[in-house]
Order: structure tokens, then sequence, then C-alpha cells
């Protein structure tokens, strides 16, 4: 807990009390319970869902942080993880899977297609989820390693960890669709569709 | 040279177009009126026996004055002969063919990803409907030559078509498998499958 006001030691020993704000205790215990116990909705449709389960299996067992279990159901799960490239097609399947979760949910993006769209920059792939959802986490790749991942994973927790019950504004809404039907103003979704849109304004020389 | 193409031209005569070797396949040319018989006389015929039809595709080549082509590659496999039929269809005529699915069940799915392609017609076909991209679909046929790569529409309308896109609308009763359950289906259900229902189903209306 790093917001700790007071520690006494009685008597000698370690400290054995402490003073802290209460919303500060109650966002501990809350966020700590949240971050370490992430229950896991896997939404694999390329060769980065090859790279997942390796994540998930023994070497490497991304149970131990936390994601014990996976959830093959969007009912029961708390972050997406988008890994592979997402068609025009996929757009409302996953649309829905999001819709479906129980808030708080995160999602993350695994790999450089479904960040950006990578290669597949033409016209039947989404140029990125998060003209779809919202992302908290970008894992960049192709495919990336499951350390990868795992890095993705504790830079969740840390996101996580900093969120607040009392503050809404650290908290991420919902994002329900808009009249039109997009999350995003469609100026921007065409801005972050560019070719390297996501970064920089930067056009493929040829 | 495969000597179907002989037999063929002693067949049907002038329907039979030029014919050509290519990486050790023939490449018969057959005019697309005759298609349908041509390829029923290359399945029933005792010793031609194409009985397999491999794949139904079709090329557009970058040289805007040279036709469109359907191709259909057959084999037999008792034979184990290739044979590779085309038919020419102008650009700016009517893209359209005879179906071959009265021969080849399995034409079905292979027809309907080059109409969804390339918008060509198959005159007589069950479900011609696109397969690969959604139902409404709306930017036209990707692997013609002047689709541009990255699609017609802004990329935000793109999104915003993709989202308004309704998935079980992809599917028709038969491929939902279900048909023989429909009877036993909740009527929200029955609705949902009546609004996306495109495909024939035996026995209703």
């Amino acid at each position: 807990m790093k917001r700790v006001v007071e520690t006494k030691e009685v008597a000698g020993q370690n400290p054995n009390y402490l003073l802290a704000k209460f919303q500060d205790l109650v966002d501990w215990a809350v966020n700590s319970s949240r971050a370490n116990s992430l229950w896991p909705m896997p939404f694999g449709t390329a060769c980065c869902a090859i790279e997942f389960m390796a994540t998930a299996a023994s070497r490497f067992d991304f149970a131990r942080f936390g994601m014990e279990r996976q959830a093959y159901s969007p009912r029961q799960a708390d972050v997406l993880i988008c890994a592979g490239r997402l068609p025009f097609k996929l757009a409302p399947v996953i649309r829905r899977i999001y819709d479906q979760m129980p808030q708080p949910k995160w999602v993350i993006s695994m790999g450089a297609c479904a960040s950006t769209g990578g290669i597949f920059d033409n016209y039947a792939m989404v140029q990125g989820i998060d003209t779809i959802v919202p992302v908290d986490v970008y894992v960049p790749g192709c495919p990336p390693r499951p350390e990868g991942l795992l890095y993705g994973i504790l830079l969740l927790h840390k996101k996580i960890k900093g969120e607040s019950l009392f503050d809404r504004v650290r908290r991420r809404d919902e994002q329900p669709l808009d009249d039109r039907g997009l999350r995003l103003p469609p100026e921007t979704i065409d801005e972050i569709s560019e070719p390297f849109g996501n970064s920089v304004h930067q056009f493929r020389s040829a | 040279m495969n000597p179907s193409v002989d037999a063929l031209r002693a067949t049907f005569g002038s329907a039979i177009g030029r014919a050509l070797e290519s990486c050790g396949d023939t490449i018969v040319y057959v005019r697309g009126d005759a298609l349908l018989q041509v390829l029923a006389w290359l399945r029933d015929t005792p010793d031609q026996r194409y009985d397999y039809l491999v794949d139904v595709t079709a090329v557009e080549y970058r040289d805007r004055e040279r036709p469109l082509e359907v191709v259909y590659s057959v084999r037999s496999l008792e034979r184990r002969v290739d044979l590779r039929v085309k038919v020419e269809l102008d650009p700016e005529g009517d893209l359209a063919v005879d179906s071959v699915v009265p021969l080849w069940r399995g034409a079905d799915w292979l027809e309907r990803e080059t109409f969804d392609m390339f918008g060509i017609t198959f005159r007589g076909h069950p479900d011609l409907r696109r397969i690969l991209m959604w139902e409404t679909y709306a930017e036209g046929y990707p692997l013609r030559k002047d689709f541009p790569l990255r699609g017609r529409f802004s990329r935000a309308e793109q999104v915003r078509q993709a989202l308004a896109a309704n998935p079980e609308a992809h599917y028709s009763m038969e491929e939902l498998s279900i048909a023989e359950a429909y009877g036993e289906l909740a009527p929200e259900m029955k609705e949902r499958l009546r609004r996306g229902e495109r495909g024939k189903l035996a026995g209703s209306e």
C-alpha cells in the first residue's frame, strides 16, 4: 500500500497497526482482488492465439498471475484478450462479447493485427480493435512471445491497481455505441486507420 | 496434350475453343452456352469419367481487353487425369454462366465464393449469396481489378456498417443445422431466423 499515512510500533515489535485513509484502504482491497484474480476471455483468431495458448500452458503459465480460470463465457469474464486479426465480419461479434461482459472489464489487444491491422491494410480487416471496443493494453509483436503477453498482463495489473472506486474520472466508463453505431467519432476512426495511424502520421513509401 | 480435348472437339465441334498446355495441365476453352453439356459429358462418358470437381474460380487480367475467365478444374479419380475448362466472359456484358451444382453438389460454395469475389452470376444456383463477405456488404466485388485494395468506403463507414450487421444473418437455417428442430424453437428464435433467412428450406412456405 503506497498511501499508508502512519505506522506505529508498540512495545518494540514490528509495526502492528497502520493508519490510512478509508478510501485508500478500500481501493487497495478491491483493486488487489480484481487485479490478482482476472478471468480472461480469450478471443483467438490467428497465430497470436497459439502464443496465447503457450502463455496459458505450463511453461509460462499465467495462472501464476491470478488467471487460473479462463472464462469461455463472456458473462463470467473480466478481461477480453483479442489474440489475432479481426475481420470486419467479426466486428459485431467481438462488440457483442464485450457488451456481454459485466463491469468492471478490461481489454488486451494482443499483437500487431489486433492493435493496428498489421500487414492486413485491406478491405476486409479492422484497422485496430480500438475502433470497435476500448483497449487498455496493447501488446506489440507478430506474434508477441508469451513473455510479451505476460508483461502486458502485468501492465494491466498496474493499471487496475491505480483505479479508484471513489474517483470516477480514473475509471473508464463503459463507452457504449453512439447513435451512429460507432464508439469513436468517424474522423478519429479514419485517422487511426491510416497506415501507422496508431503511432505517427507516416505513410508507406509505395 | 490431354486426349480429352480431341474427343471434345469431335463431339461438340465449334463450341470448343482453343486449347493449350500450361505447366503440364491442359486448358480448354468452352463457349458459355455449351458449358453444362460439356461438363456433363466429361463426367458421364465412360472413357472420360472426370468425376471430381476440384475447384471453381475466376480470373480477371490486368489487361482490360482480355475477358474474364471462369475456371473449372476437373479430375478423374479413376484415371488420374486432370483437365481445366475455362469459359470467357465479356467484362462489359452480362457476367453469367450456368451453375454446375446439378452436376456436382460440391460446386455450391465454390460458386458462391466466385460470385462473392467477382460478381459472376451462376444461373440456376440454388442459393446464390455472398459467402465470405457478409450479405449486406455494399462495396462491390473485392477481387475485381477496379476494386481498391482498402475498399470503396472510408474506414469509419466500414466500421459503422460492420457493427450494424447482424451476425446471425450470415447463416441460412440449413447451415445452423437446426432445420429439423425448427418446430421446437422459441418464437423469438424463430423470428430471428426468419429475419436472417435467405436459403430455401424443404417443406417451408
